[in-house]
């Protein structure tokens, strides 16, 4: 959906201020996704509550990924070294471009027929299934929001609820064109739909396609978390097991997952612990009677090494994908998910696209916030979320100056340490307030175009001190 | 750097290779180490802290304290006696949405197999060789379909199964998580393909935390796992329409737990 880079510049900032102006005019639209994240508060404030110290578990958590993602020049080798004992194949991609050329040549050598995939934000990330129908594969994708959206033609609204802005209804219109199924209202009788229909393409499928949440070092074991059990039929019945994964979700200890299994579930939906963590180390052992012959994991780094480069940064590869950010943003719940543009939305997307993508073309998201901190504070793995939009904001200034903004700040500094200029400089803006409306300056007409002004005083600041300290005597 | 580190890579170098020296080249600078208030040895506090004990200082001398070997008190509840691991794993699953249904014997869950299959017309229940499964199929009125026998079972079978019998490794009270594995419960389709799944367990092996089971799960192993390990959390679920939560996505809409003893 989202046009490639090779646009003019500023392409992904103009769509943004676009898109953004369309979805915060769009109530409805608003009103729903906010409706449909009710229940998630509801959930999650009670599961939290389990907790008999949600702080220090959070604190536990971001230890763990803190301690893996700076060891990682220990920890990658050890993981891969453990899980090619335990019979998988690992490959190495450098660029989202390696990465899909290895699944295609994985999937050519497997003679695939069908291939059907889970939820996995990473391939979203390298636009897979563009690349795998390209060369004439079939790819469907078996987790219910993204079946959806692949029905759709459209990428995850949001990288947790990948359709939770499409209605019932238009849903059901939807199986009825591409299923011929006939209309119901009833979210139980879609979700059974969506059921009987994918049953056929598990059994069928000679390749499925995962991600991964977590990469266990000491044992070699890679961790997916699912609700619907998609992914478990997707490594459990093809013949082929390709698992696509980041090389930063690697942990060290087995044990670390007894701590993040269960607050990924509560604060990216409100569980108690997801329907299936399942941990794989490997394809089919003698003496077991099913599972894939091969099993292969695809490492990617397309840019995470840019991110561990910058110490400042480094935390926000501890992300574990909960969405818990997107869920609380002021902005995200405006703007909606498509607005981003990017395959991870909301606050940590901001930080973290720019790293990915190019800091000129997409530092405009660290403009997109509030600076309200409520992602930094859900982030169960303390992210300094906030901060990091901020950090971004300074490093744009450093590389791509802003020589309008500099040129204020000038201004700005002159008038402020001149008391008198100061002064005089208040008065006639108070008196001219009124026109700034009709100045032709696009950024002052945009602001202003959404926003009310207020009367302006008729005294200044420090004419009312004076005034008040005055009457006080 | 980076442009450093690829133009050594244009050079040949593998994409192994060039990743992992990106990554070292990246870590040469330390990030900070997170400062926590909650982990700061409390003195006098009844909670212990991760490392309490360890040093404080950032760099790799401040690593090797993890991992984060303690009880975890900050967690959710997994009880420490039996009674009370029993009584937050019944809590645990009846919120789940799952059944649990405790037995004195065998005899006597295999009588609530056969009711089952009776009340619900079962056609063809599938299984695998487990001490703790097979006593239960004795007398059941329908067909059966055991999996981990000498060929390989036929995947359009056993989705046509109603239900699947499987022996699990642990329970855990903490989750009402159960524990199956590819080599304890009859591989890795016999407990998410058919749209039941029935776990028949004994009491001990109920565990507290997810800690415990997966400590269990690795000393079990040896060095070897089994190639799957999987945690369910009661029935199959979505809540991607609307984000209304509905059982039975893809996986069994119903989990049933025989507890025996």
């Amino acid at each position: 959906m989202i046009a490639q880079d090779a646009q003019s510049p500023q392409w992904a900032k103009k769509k943004f201020l676009h898109d953004a102006k369309v979805h915060v005019q769009d109530t409805g639209h608003r009103t729903f996704v906010q409706k449909a994240l009710g229940g998630y508060f509801l959930s999650r404030d009670a599961q939290k509550a389990r907790y008999r110290d949600w702080e220090q578990a959070r604190d536990a958590a971001s230890l763990a990924k803190w301690s893996a993602v700076n060891r990682l020049d220990e920890l990658l080798p050890l993981f891969v070294a453990n899980f090619e004992a335990n019979g998988g194949q690992v490959h190495w991609a450098r660029d989202a471009e390696e990465a899909r050329r290895i699944i295609l040549d994985l999937v050519r050598e497997a003679k695939a027929k069908a291939i059907i995939k889970s939820k996995c934000m990473t391939s979203e990330e390298i636009h897979l299934n563009a690349a795998l129908e390209k060369d004439g594969y079939g790819v469907i994708e078996s987790d219910l929001g993204e079946f959806i959206q692949q029905l759709r033609g459209e990428p995850p609204y949001h990288f947790v609820f990948p359709c939770m802005h499409v209605r019932r209804e238009e849903i059901s219109e939807l199986f009825g064109k591409f299923l011929g199924t006939p209309p119901t209202n009833s979210p139980e009788e879609l979700t059974m739909i969506a059921r009987r229909h994918m049953r056929q393409l598990y059994v069928d499928a000679d390749v499925g396609i995962t991600g991964a949440n977590f990469l266990v070092a000491e044992t070699g074991q890679i961790s997916i978390t699912e609700n619907e059990g998609n992914a478990r039929l997707t490594a459990a019945l093809p013949r082929v097991h390709i698992s696509l994964s980041g090389i930063e979700k690697v942990v060290e200890h087995l044990d670390d997952l007894a701590v993040l299994l269960p607050m990924l579930a509560t604060a990216g939906a409100g569980q108690q612990m997801t329907c299936y963590n399942t941990l794989y180390s490997g394809p089919r052992r003698d003496g077991e009677c099913d599972g894939p012959d091969e099993m292969h994991l695809v490492l990617l780094d397309n840019s995470r090494t840019a991110i561990l480069a910058d110490p400042e940064q480094r935390d926000s590869l501890h992300c574990i994908r909960c969405g818990a950010c997107l869920n609380v943003c002021p902005i995200f719940k405006n703007v909606g998910g498509f607005t981003y543009g990017t395959t991870y939305q909301g606050p940590i997307g901001s930080v973290i696209t720019p790293h990915l993508r190019g800091l000129s073309d997409w530092n405009h998201l660290s403009a997109a916030s509030s600076l309200c901190g409520a992602c930094s504070d859900v982030c169960p793995v303390r992210i300094d979320i906030h901060h990091h939009l901020l950090h971004n904001r300074r490093n744009a200034a450093r590389t791509v100056p802003n020589r309008w903004e500099k040129f204020g700040h000038q201004i700005f500094v002159i008038v402020a340490s001149r008391p008198w200029l100061f002064a005089a400089g208040g008065a006639i803006f108070r008196h001219t307030l009124g026109m700034l409306k009709r100045l032709p300056v696009p950024l002052l007409r945009d602001w202003l175009a959404t926003r009310t002004l207020p009367a302006a005083p008729r005294k200044s600041f420090r004419q009312q001190w004076r005034q008040a300290g005055k009457d006080s005597l | 750097m980076k442009a450093a580190v690829d133009t050594i890579a244009a050079g040949g170098m593998s994409a192994r290779d060039t990743i992992l020296l990106r990554v070292r080249e990246a870590l040469r600078l330390p990030a900070p180490m997170p400062h926590f208030k909650s982990l700061v040895p409390s003195g006098g506090s009844d909670i212990p802290s991760p490392h309490a004990g360890g040093s404080s200082s950032a760099g790799h001398a401040g690593l090797a304290i993890l991992p984060l070997d303690v009880a975890r008190p900050w967690l959710p509840d997994g009880g420490d006696t039996p009674e009370s691991q029993l009584a937050i794993l019944a809590n645990n699953l009846e919120k789940l949405r799952a059944q649990m249904h405790r037995v004195a014997d065998l005899s006597a869950a295999a009588d609530f197999v056969l009711s089952l299959a009776r009340t619900r017309d079962w056609h063809r229940v599938a299984y695998h060789g487990h001490a703790l499964v097979e006593p239960l199929l004795a007398g059941v009125p329908c067909a059966t379909y055991r999996v981990d026998g000498a060929d390989a079972f036929d995947k359009s079978a056993l989705e046509h199964c109603d239900a699947g019998i499987t022996a699990c490794d642990a329970i855990v009270a903490q989750t009402g998580s159960i524990l199956v594995s590819s080599a304890t419960s009859g591989g890795r389709a016999l407990s998410i393909l058919p749209h039941v799944h029935i776990v028949v367990a004994t009491l001990d092996q109920i565990v507290s935390t997810l800690g415990d089971a997966l400590h269990a799960a690795k000393h079990r192993g040896a060095g070897r796992m089994p190639s799957m390990l999987s945690f369910i959390t009661g029935p199959s679920r979505t809540g991607d329409i609307e984000r209304i939560p509905r059982l039975g996505a893809h996986g069994p809409k119903e989990l049933i737990l025989i507890l025996v003893g």
